[in-house]
């Protein structure tokens, strides 16, 4: 069995709202998967649904070929691990580096937290002069780095990766998704990744899902959609979308 | 011919406790009847200079500048009362969201006509049917049921429509677009940027486009100035932005993924610090 | 500035601190000169640390006994360089009767906030993480406790247990815990959903260790800030139980209790009842000073510039 992440009939309602509305899904263990679609598609759902932050109404989800129920245990979390959005936002605002990176060393009981913090830093670029800084004096690509060290340090298989980017500059963009490709061919892992840019997901991933108001759109191949071949209409709309802006000379009305 | 706007040396510093913070540090260009794109990252000063040239920067900022000069008129030697009667009436904003630039508690329509009224001695009646014309030349479908709705009520888009409805009713000529569709999705992006686009063409409006996404810069304006670190780096047609000189620009252009490019890893920007200088 | 406070000023202000505690110590630093630079917050804390000092060194300052006087030739007498604040219907050296107060004052605000903000933090942050019906259950409690006058509380409470001054304490921390309790829960309320509070979920992290360790400290500055504000109040309520004798009992020099003595020879003999009255309005100031001027240098909004 090598599927790292499959999915069956996933639904997800909140206030009777259908977020996530049967969506199946099969992600191969070293895979790197992508989910695309714009705001209310259920994406970021489907991503928080696998974490255990979002309430399933009915559906599957396995990891590692273990069936998943309500709650979590605490080996599931060395597993899987997500990297937030917003970098502001994912860092407490009163704990140093140090103790962000400390945090999961001591749920898990792990010991030799000096060596593994110091070489998370070391694997994400940081070095330790970050070490014993606040996330009030990081920028946002370095708050994001420490994100991604601090979900790394479990060691986990698998990592969630909710719009890792879209909170950053063009160019910290690019420093930060380097980051992300290397870690995982260097430790073989499995990425589940949700972005609105399709150029990220591309880039990115090997396979992707284009979903919208909480249904599958159609699944293809990064290099079915950097060939255009997209079967489906809206697809082909947000391929559209993503080369710019164009003008179109015939539709200006005279007044 | 005069320009429409005229900006020279225009430097916008912020005086704190540990010293000056210089958010825009001399920048120069000028507008006509055209669409001129301002470019940077966070921090670049391109928010700042659109609101200086706006007069929307907080108190305790200080703005100066050789010329920033509006149809000939220096701004910067008006009266706050002058100032205010430009704002809105001939130079109007569109800010990132809808959701906070208009007000919740009063319907669209009536912000819409609020507005006009303010800048034009007009009849309630007349008001209100030329709120709603604007809401049809916008492109919303059913303009009645939307006059009547709150802002909350509405969609991203829907809202972001409206609020470019109110800033065009009073027909200014100069609009400050400050990243207009950051926060709509992509496919609802195109379409308020088409509005735009044929809306700034049909009244022959100038249009200042501040946004941090190049790729969609040069697809919709005709002119592009880049910034970094308070400072214009780079000044180009936008159609010759392949072609750009400064290295911040091309290391800008060359970082962001592209469908049906395979870079592995993606080139990265290596800042100098002589640009900023 | 000599040089080695020059560096050491660098060396706490460092970008990138080398140790935990020169982390920490540089984050106290910055807190602490935004608050020095504010001038009335210094007064303050002036004030407090002279009532601390004056607390301490009681023995040693008050220049004759608080509970022995001089029944005979000193009673009533106006201020005067022997009495400075004159003495009382016992003839006893007000001054010195303050100065032996002040250690009645500081025992009653330390051992109310010692109680009372534990409790009220406990409650809100549980009630307001676990949410449910702990939280409603939790806040009905804390409502019914708030829907009673603070006062009339503790007298209720004073009346049950007895009076005396460690009833009078424990009649005040029952009442003064609830507004800390609503403070705390809706502290937690703002940042249970946010993303580093899920973060530590996703960690496998448990409930009590969250609200221990990740949600309790983000809490903690705006309930100083609270406790510090409320302390003047604290002053005032063990003052009007002492008033109508239900606080501290004779002949414990407690201000509240010496202004209720005093009050029979007002009009006459004004010094007897105006001189613990000045005593607790310049604490009470001081406390209010010291609150706000904590407030806005451990607001955590401005933490981050």
């Amino acid at each position: 069995m090598s599927a790292a992440i499959s999915i069956t009939d996933l639904q997800v309602v909140y206030d009777r709202f259908h977020a996530l509305n049967g969506v199946s899904l099969e992600v191969e263990a070293g895979e790197s998967f992508g989910l695309v679609g714009e705001s209310g598609s259920g994406k970021s759902t489907l991503l928080r649904a696998v974490a255990g932050l979002a309430p399933v109404s009915a559906g599957t989800i396995s990891v590692n070929g273990q069936k998943l129920g309500p709650r979590r245990d605490k080996a599931f979390y060395r597993q899987v691990q997500m990297v937030f959005q917003d970098p502001y936002g994912s860092l407490h605002p009163r704990q140093t580096v140090d103790r962000l990176l400390q945090e999961p060393l001591a749920v898990h009981g792990i010991g030799d937290g000096e060596t593994r913090i110091q070489r998370a830093l070391d694997e994400v670029g940081l070095g330790s002069g970050f070490r014993f800084r606040y996330s009030h004096q990081l920028s946002g690509g370095q708050r994001q780095r420490v994100a991604i060290a601090r979900a790394l340090i479990l060691e986990p298989s698998i990592l969630l990766l909710d719009e890792p980017t879209s909170a950053l500059d063009a160019s910290v963009q690019a420093e930060v998704l380097n980051l992300l490709e290397e870690v995982r061919r260097a430790r073989g892992l499995t990425f589940l990744m949700v972005s609105h840019d399709l150029a990220v997901v591309t880039h990115m991933c090997g396979r992707l899902m284009v979903m919208r108001n909480g249904e599958t759109v159609e699944m293809l191949s990064a290099a079915e959609l950097a060939t255009r071949q997209a079967s489906h209409d809206y697809t082909q709309r947000l391929l559209a979308a993503s080369d710019g802006f164009v003008r179109h000379p015939g539709t200006f009305s005279p007044g | 011919m005069t320009p429409l706007l005229d900006v020279d040396d225009l430097r916008v510093t912020y005086p704190t406790r540990t010293g000056e913070i210089k958010a825009v540090r001399g920048v120069s260009f000028s507008l006509g009847r055209e669409r001129l794109g301002i470019v940077g990252e966070s921090g670049s000063g391109k928010s700042q200079t659109g609101r200086a040239i706006m007069g929307l920067t907080p108190p305790q900022a200080v703005v100066t500048a050789r010329t920033l000069a509006f149809d000939g008129k220096d701004m910067l030697k008006m009266t706050p009362r002058e100032r205010r009667a430009l704002r809105g009436k001939r130079i109007a904003m569109i800010l990132q969201d809808p959701k906070y630039s208009l007000d919740p508690v009063m319907t669209i329509g009536s912000q819409i006509v609020e507005t006009l009224r303010a800048h034009e001695n007009v009849a309630r009646a007349e008001a209100r049917d030329r709120a709603l014309s604007m809401l049809e030349a916008v492109q919303i479908r059913d303009p009645k049921r939307v006059f009547n709705l709150h802002p909350h009520e509405v969609s991203g888009g829907m809202g972001q429509r409206a609020m470019i409805a109110m800033m065009l009713i009073a027909g200014p000529e100069l609009m400050i677009a400050d990243e207009p569709t950051s926060a709509l999705d992509v496919t609802v992006q195109l379409d308020v940027l088409g509005i735009l686009d044929r809306l700034v063409s049909t009244h022959g409006m100038g249009l200042i486009f501040i946004s941090h996404d190049l790729r969609l810069v040069s697809s919709f304006c005709d002119r592009v100035v880049v910034m970094y670190a308070g400072k214009v780096v780079e000044q180009l047609p936008a159609s010759e932005l392949h072609n750009a000189e400064h290295p911040y620009t091309r290391g800008l252009l060359d970082c962001m993924p592209k469908i049906g490019a395979d870079r592995h890893p993606l080139p990265v920007l290596a800042r100098k610090a002589e640009w900023a200088t | 500035m000599s040089e080695i406070a020059r560096t050491r000023r660098e060396w706490l202000l460092s970008e990138r601190p080398a140790s935990r505690l020169q982390a920490r110590l540089g984050r106290a630093y910055v807190t602490w000169r935004r608050f020095s630079s504010n001038r009335l917050a210094m007064v303050g804390l002036g004030i407090i640390v002279a009532l601390l000092v004056v607390a301490a060194l009681a023995d040693v300052l008050a220049p004759q006994s608080a509970t022995i006087g001089d029944l005979k030739n000193a009673r009533l007498l106006p201020p005067s360089s022997a009495h400075i604040f004159g003495t009382d219907d016992l003839g006893r050296d007000i001054l010195s009767r303050i100065i032996y107060g002040s250690r009645l004052t500081l025992y009653v605000v330390a051992l109310v906030a010692i109680i009372a903000a534990p409790v009220g933090l406990l409650v809100g942050t549980v009630a307001g993480y676990a949410g449910g019906w702990i939280d409603a259950i939790l806040m009905r409690i804390t409502d019914i406790f708030l829907a009673f006058p603070k006062l009339i509380l503790a007298l209720a409470f004073v009346a049950a247990l007895g009076p005396g001054i460690e009833n009078a304490v424990l009649a005040i921390a029952i009442t003064s815990w609830p507004p800390y309790a609503r403070i705390a829960r809706a502290e937690t309320l703002t940042v249970r959903n946010s993303d580093y509070i899920k973060a530590v979920q996703l960690m496998g992290a448990s409930p009590f260790h969250i609200v221990l360790r990740h949600i309790m400290p983000l809490c903690i500055s705006s309930l100083i800030v609270r406790v510090t504000l409320d302390m003047a109040g604290i002053i005032l309520t063990a003052a009007g139980l002492g008033f109508v004798g239900l606080g501290a009992q004779p002949p414990l020099p407690e201000w509240g209790a010496m202004i209720a003595s005093g009050r029979r020879f007002i009009l006459d003999q004004w010094w007897v009842a105006a001189a613990p009255g000045g005593a607790i309005l310049i604490v009470s100031l001081g406390f209010n000073l010291l609150g706000d001027g904590l407030r806005d240098a451990l607001d955590p909004r401005s933490g981050g510039q």
